[in-house]
């Protein structure tokens, strides 16, 4: 996918006027935030849980080398085939050759952000191949020609009336003719028209929630039960992962499960949990002939063992997005690639470049939502900072906050001479704004100003001033 | 603990000392860089509070700020630089206490981290344990349970981010202002949503900000209430700029001003004619 991440500050304009998408977000901000609560107050243990998943995915991580290793020994014991991509377009290239090996016109994808990531549609498309989404919110943006803007409610930012708009155009040349204004009409429809591609595709794609190591499953949950078909209707089922999934046992996998769920959605669990171990058996009613797992780094090994290793550990539940008051405001889109909200502030800068998406880290208040209900604890405004280091230490940032913070570190390391100064500020200040108490424009502070009145010092001077006068 | 704690997912404060320890008696005042320049009587209000729960309070005349302008724009050399400076303004004090959480919880839980050489990291440990936000200090260690003040009026209070998620402070300011003569206390829907402040974020991205201050302006005007309160200058100023700019009619205090009795002042961005 083409980034704009580098246009942040325009995409956050057009997101701000985009009346449909507020409307849209206003949902979200409660919804999500307040059934996540209500899971987690319905388990007591849901704290220690939250330990508990953290620890497993930070062993997984300290021994990962070895867990992808034992997981694509078990795969390829199944009769399956484990690739190693590299980068997106390694893992473009081998799911395509798979497709042509198949002699494939279309492929039914579950959805999938990884595939995102690498643009295996627009790479897909190119070899003539059809990709088909299955997932109803990646369906829908899929024939708006949108990217997702959430991770697991990829059509989160439109509305009923904007998708039964985008049926009507689409649908009723397959003789759906006409607009639907019921939610569950709406679901119906797509599901009729997406059971017959289901039945014509040649390979089936998925992503994985989990890599099991332990018995070389891929673990795969839905609520629409649209990878089910995926994965066992077409001939080949390709597993497209990021090496970071991999998890050492079953066990494991049901603690995480646990908490995705219940922080993703709220639900006590995913209506569907599927795991794929391996092809069809000599004697299995269904299942694919061929069986391909895509295990993909793309830059997150560079991670290991660096300060910045905590981002591995994310399960994509979204929690911390659905709880960001900055993604509330402005929506996915507007954080320019695929992974939008808190955790994709501090990922796309190490998948696609500091120097490209160096404005998501910042635009933060570090208001610690997010590391707040994050399940596997990942410490997100930390690492938000950690961004915000590396940027100043290459000089990164606009000149004028390079400039206004170089002046002000140079007064708060003297403080006798920051004194004076703030004396001196706070006097014009207070004599100033005495009449109205407040400014409604201010040199130097038009980001203030534009939207807000800035409170004037009352008279007096300043604490340390009139600290010294009273005790002295 | 408390239930709203509970499902707040406030971290448990873990360094409250133990019913037999002594009472900390000396006691250094962070002031705050926003509260020295902007609004002093916060200060006075804090220094009042301390005293009458028995502290003798001190105001270390080299202190500027905590660093927090730097340390959120990645800058850790002069971060360092500037805690380095605040472990010496504050050595020696039984507690430092600060009228914001967010300068509070700099000290209390970011300075450790930013030092390598043992001997620094040990002394900003020392200070991290020793430094506390004013209303958590006041109740979880001083066992402060009512104030002897009056206020006319309906408050709302808004939970700044980084005394709430850092340093678990939501009940404490709450039972104050409950012993508040005359104070009537009514929620927001969401007063744990962050306010758009955000040190340098609200100029830096000031239209994001900007929705997220007047979705809190919203909020608040659905309570009723016609006076805001909160434990941070930074929230206060961004939610009263905010107010004001939109005519509305709610008054702005830190919490503090009104617990001491220092309510019937000007409140923020409102002209003080008075004299002195």
């Amino acid at each position: 996918m083409e980034s704009t991440a580098h246009d942040f500050k325009d995409n956050v304009d057009a997101a701000l006027a985009d009346a449909n998408l507020q409307d849209s977000l206003a949902k979200l901000k409660v919804g999500f935030s307040e059934r996540r609560r209500q899971a987690a107050e319905r388990m007591p243990e849901f704290e220690a849980l939250r330990d508990r998943a953290r620890d497993i995915k930070n062993h997984a991580l300290a021994n990962l080398d070895f867990y992808l290793e034992e997981f694509e020994r078990k795969v390829t014991a199944l009769g399956g085939h484990v690739h190693w991509a590299p980068t997106a377009e390694d893992a473009r290239r081998i799911i395509g050759e798979l497709c042509q090996s198949m002699g494939a016109r279309t492929v039914a994808k579950s959805k999938s952000m990884v595939a995102e990531e690498i643009a295996l549609n627009e790479h897909l498309e190119a070899l003539g191949i059809a990709p088909i989404e299955t997932d109803l919110g990646e369906y829908i943006i899929q024939l708006r020609h949108e990217p997702p803007s959430h991770i697991i409610a990829p059509a989160v930012h439109l509305t009923k009336d904007q998708v039964a708009d985008t049926f009507l155009e689409h649908h009723s040349k397959l003789g759906f003719t006409k607009r639907l204004t019921e939610r569950n009409d709406l679901v119906a429809e797509a599901r009729y028209v997406l059971r017959q591609k289901f039945l014509d595709a040649d390979v089936g794609l998925t992503g994985a929630n989990f890599l099991v190591a332990e018995t070389g499953s891929s673990l795969l949950v839905t609520n629409e039960g649209n990878a089910d078909l995926s994965n066992t209707l077409p001939r080949m089922h390709i597993v497209l992962a990021s090496i970071e999934k991999v998890i050492p046992t079953l066990e494991d996998a049901a603690v995480l499960l646990r908490v995705l769920a219940r922080s993703a959605t709220g639900q006590e669990s995913s209506a569907y949990t599927t795991l794929n171990t391996g092809p069809k058996r000599a004697g299995d009613l269904d299942g694919p002939e061929h069986y391909h797992v895509v295990i993909l780094d793309n830059g997150r090994s560079a991670v290991l063992g660096t300060e910045m290793q905590d981002m591995l550990r994310c399960i994509r539940c979204g929690a911390c997005m659905n709880h960001c008051p900055v993604y509330g405001a402005i929506g996915g889109h507007a954080y320019g690639w695929v992974y939008p909200g808190p955790i994709g502030a501090v990922l796309t800068p190490q998948l696609i470049g500091v120097e490209e998406a160096g404005n998501l880290p910042n635009a933060s208040t570090f208001c610690g939502r997010c590391e707040a209900v994050c399940p596997v604890r990942i410490p997100l405004p930390n690492l938000m900072r950690h961004w915000r280091e590396r940027e100043f230490e290459r000089h990164l940032q606009p000149r004028g906050v390079r400039q206004g913070l170089a002046l002000w570190s140079f007064l708060a390391r003297r403080p006798r001479l920051y004194r004076r100064l703030t004396a001196l500020a706070n006097r014009l200040l207070a004599l100033f704004g005495r009449a109205q108490g407040r400014y409604q424009t201010l040199p130097l502070a038009g980001g203030w100003t534009r939207f807000r009145d800035f409170p004037a010092p009352p008279p007096g001077g300043t604490f340390h001033a009139q600290w010294r006068g009273r005790r002295s | 603990m408390h239930p709203i704690l509970a499902a707040a997912n406030v971290p448990i404060v873990s360094k409250l000392p133990s019913a037999s320890s002594p009472r900390p008696r000396r006691v250094a005042l962070f002031v705050t860089c926003l509260v020295d320049l902007f609004r002093p009587a916060i200060g006075f209000a804090a220094v009042k509070l301390l005293e009458e729960a028995g502290c003798t309070v001190e105001v270390p005349p080299l202190q500027v700020c905590c660093g927090q302008p730097a340390y959120n724009s990645g800058d850790r050399a002069t971060t360092r630089a500037i805690a380095a400076q605040v472990i010496d303004a504050f050595e020696g004090y039984d507690a430092v206490v600060a009228p914001s959480g967010s300068c509070g919880g700099m000290l209390s839980h970011h300075y450790p981290g930013l030092f390598d050489d043992p001997a620094t990291k040990a002394r900003a440990e020392n200070l991290a344990n020793r430094s506390y936000e004013l209303m958590s200090f006041l109740v979880d260690v001083l066992g402060v349970t009512k104030v002897a003040a009056h206020y006319d009026g309906a408050v709302t209070y808004h939970d700044s981010c980084s005394g709430l998620r850092e340093l678990g402070v939501k009940d404490q300011p709450r039972r104050l202002l409950r012993s508040v003569d005359g104070l009537k206390l009514s929620e927001m829907k969401s007063p744990e949503v962050c306010c758009g402040f955000g040190g340098t974020f609200c100029v830096k991205y000031p239209e994001i900000s900007n929705a997220m201050v007047s979705e809190k302006s919203a909020d608040i005007a659905t309570t009723g209430a016609d006076t805001l309160l909160a434990g941070d200058l930074g929230c206060l100023m961004n939610m009263a700029g905010k107010l004001q700019r939109e005519g509305s009619a709610v008054r702005v205090r830190h919490v503090a001003e009104v617990l001491a009795g220092m309510g019937d002042r000007a409140a923020i961005g409102e002209p003080d004619l008075g004299k002195r």
